[in-house]
């Protein structure tokens, strides 16, 4: 039996992540578009096999912040990152660095599903394949299934996993790309507001799932819906302006955050 | 509250529950005062108002969780607003508890009349209910400005009204013993005295509430007790 000993108690209480050792340390970290600053200097760490939300207001650059975690940010014109971001101890904005490598280790999950217009076993394998990840064929055989168990699709599509990807339903989809993600075993996964085109349902499927693959990976998620942020994460970063406002314990942001930004916003109140 | 909501219903939520409370806090304060009152005076019109009164306090009470229940499953409220709502939640319970003593204390009203209070023993009585009312006034007037301080200070005070019912305890002790007659009358008495110095601890408890809405922690530290009346009598030979 559990008891309401003090040392219970203690425990209980004890949900603090400060213990927790950092995957990924974002230092000064400024964006800017062209003549457009959209960061300013944000230090952000992330804790491992924790979620990690990003929450603020449109234009904050919790996307923007996001984005540069893996260098996508690169892919846009006129893009240019300062600050210095590291992933264990690798600076992943060093030139010597090897960006598909990297996008291998730090994978990406998007708004909108976006599944390759191939077979479901197709749009799992490709990853594992171009990385060659797989030995032999049972070998892919193993991880596309692997993969699809832990976006907890399998049961859904074992029998068809030669149909096309995009006949899915839109949750399954997302799911999908979050099995392809998965697939070439990346340490974190980043998450932009991967429920926003779904319905509650899928989206509870999708959280549910975020939760069960934070036991084995790092998980950063941009979220506009407050409710999903405290469901689903351990700790909250609140951007305004480009500004990191507060990062703080899941728990103490949304009972009683520090910064009265975080509380208008969070509450939504007009600041 | 310095700036208010996006969604102005949201606000208009939040301003009925604590004008509730307000209201709730108004009656049970004016029932316990009229309970008091009631028994000094043996005025037993006066008693059954409280009673019947009790049921308005009751009915509030539901009201605050019914809205409570619906602002959270509409609202989805977080932070200050959260703790605004459960808060609003405790502080209905505890003004019912207040009034559910002060219905307890009328009740016995009757059951006194016949003897009558000692003049001494009614001016304790008064004197403890002074007490209790002052906490539960300003309580409710620091619920008003949200004042965690002023909260804090308010759970200090405790242990006053605590002195004064183990000193009225004492002294209806005496009385019993002097006479076997008084001790029916004595009795119901000594519940009343023991109403309102819980009526203190529900003031407590709700300056325990404010302190926690308006800050997001639990105040410090063990509330100041004098318990010395539940051992007076112990007797060790």
């Amino acid at each position: 039996m559990n008891m309401l000993t003090e040392a219970a108690v203690e425990k209980a209480l004890d949900h603090k992540m400060s213990n927790v050792p950092y995957k990924m340390i974002g230092k000064d970290v400024s964006v800017y578009y062209g003549e457009k600053r959209a960061l300013f200097d944000v230090n952000l760490n992330i804790r491992e096999n924790t979620v990690t939300a990003l929450i603020g207001p449109s234009g904050c650059g919790k996307s923007t912040f996001l984005r540069s975690l893996n260098r996508m940010n690169d892919t846009i014109d006129g893009c240019r990152v300062t600050g210095k971001i590291t992933l264990d101890t690798d600076d992943i904005y060093d030139p010597d660095i090897d960006v598909v490598e990297l996008r291998a280790r730090v994978g990406m999950v998007f708004q909108k599903p976006n599944p390759f217009p191939k077979t479901i076993y197709e749009n799992v394998s490709y990853g594992p394949r171009i990385h060659g990840l797989a030995k032999s064929k049972a070998d892919l055989d193993q991880i596309v299934e692997t993969s699809l168990q832990r976006a907890g699709l399998w049961n859904e599509v074992k029998d068809r996993v030669h149909e096309s990807g995009t006949g899915l339903s839109g949750g399954q989809q997302q799911r999908l790309c979050i099995a392809r993600a998965v697939a070439v075993s990346p340490e974190v996964i980043l998450m932009d507001e991967p429920c926003s085109a779904l319905d509650p349902i899928a989206t509870a499927k999708v959280e549910e799932l975020i939760h069960e693959l934070r036991e084995n990976y790092t998980i950063v998620i941009v979220t506009h819906s407050m409710q999903q942020a405290a469901r689903v994460s351990q700790r909250t970063a609140m951007f305004h302006l480009g500004n990191l406002v507060e990062e703080n314990d899941t728990d103490k942001m949304f009972t009683n955050p520090d910064d009265p930004r975080t509380q208008d916003y969070i509450m939504g109140r007009f600041g | 509250m310095a700036s208010t909501h996006i969604y102005s219903a949201y606000d208009d939520d939040l301003k009925f529950l604590s004008r509730r409370i307000s209201e709730m806090g108004g009656l049970a304060e004016q029932m316990v005062a009229e309970a008091v009152r009631a028994l000094v005076n043996g005025d037993t019109a006066l008693a059954q108002k409280v009673i019947s009164d009790d049921v308005i306090l009751d009915h509030a009470e539901r009201e605050i969780g019914d809205k409570a229940i619906v602002t959270i499953a509409r609202r989805q409220p977080m932070a200050a607003d959260l703790r605004e709502i459960m808060g609003s939640i405790r502080i209905a319970a505890d003004l019912e508890r207040v009034g559910d003593l002060g219905k307890n204390t009328a009740k016995r009203v009757i059951a006194v009349q016949s003897t009558g209070v000692p003049r001494k023993l009614a001016r304790g009585l008064e004197h403890l209910s002074e007490l209790a009312l002052v906490q539960l006034k300003e309580v409710l007037d620091v619920y008003t400005n949200r004042s965690a301080d002023k909260a804090n200070a308010i759970r200090e005070r405790d242990n006053e009204i605590d002195a004064m019912y183990t000193s009225l305890f004492r002294e209806l002790l005496t009385y019993m013993m002097e006479d076997p007659r008084n001790i029916t009358s004595c009795t119901h008495l000594l519940f009343c005295a023991k109403n309102i110095e819980r009526i203190g601890d529900h003031a407590t408890n709700i300056a325990e509430t404010i302190f926690y809405m308006a800050t997001g922690a639990q105040p410090e530290g063990d509330r100041p007790k004098d318990d010395s009346a539940n051992t007076v009598g112990a007797v060790t030979e």
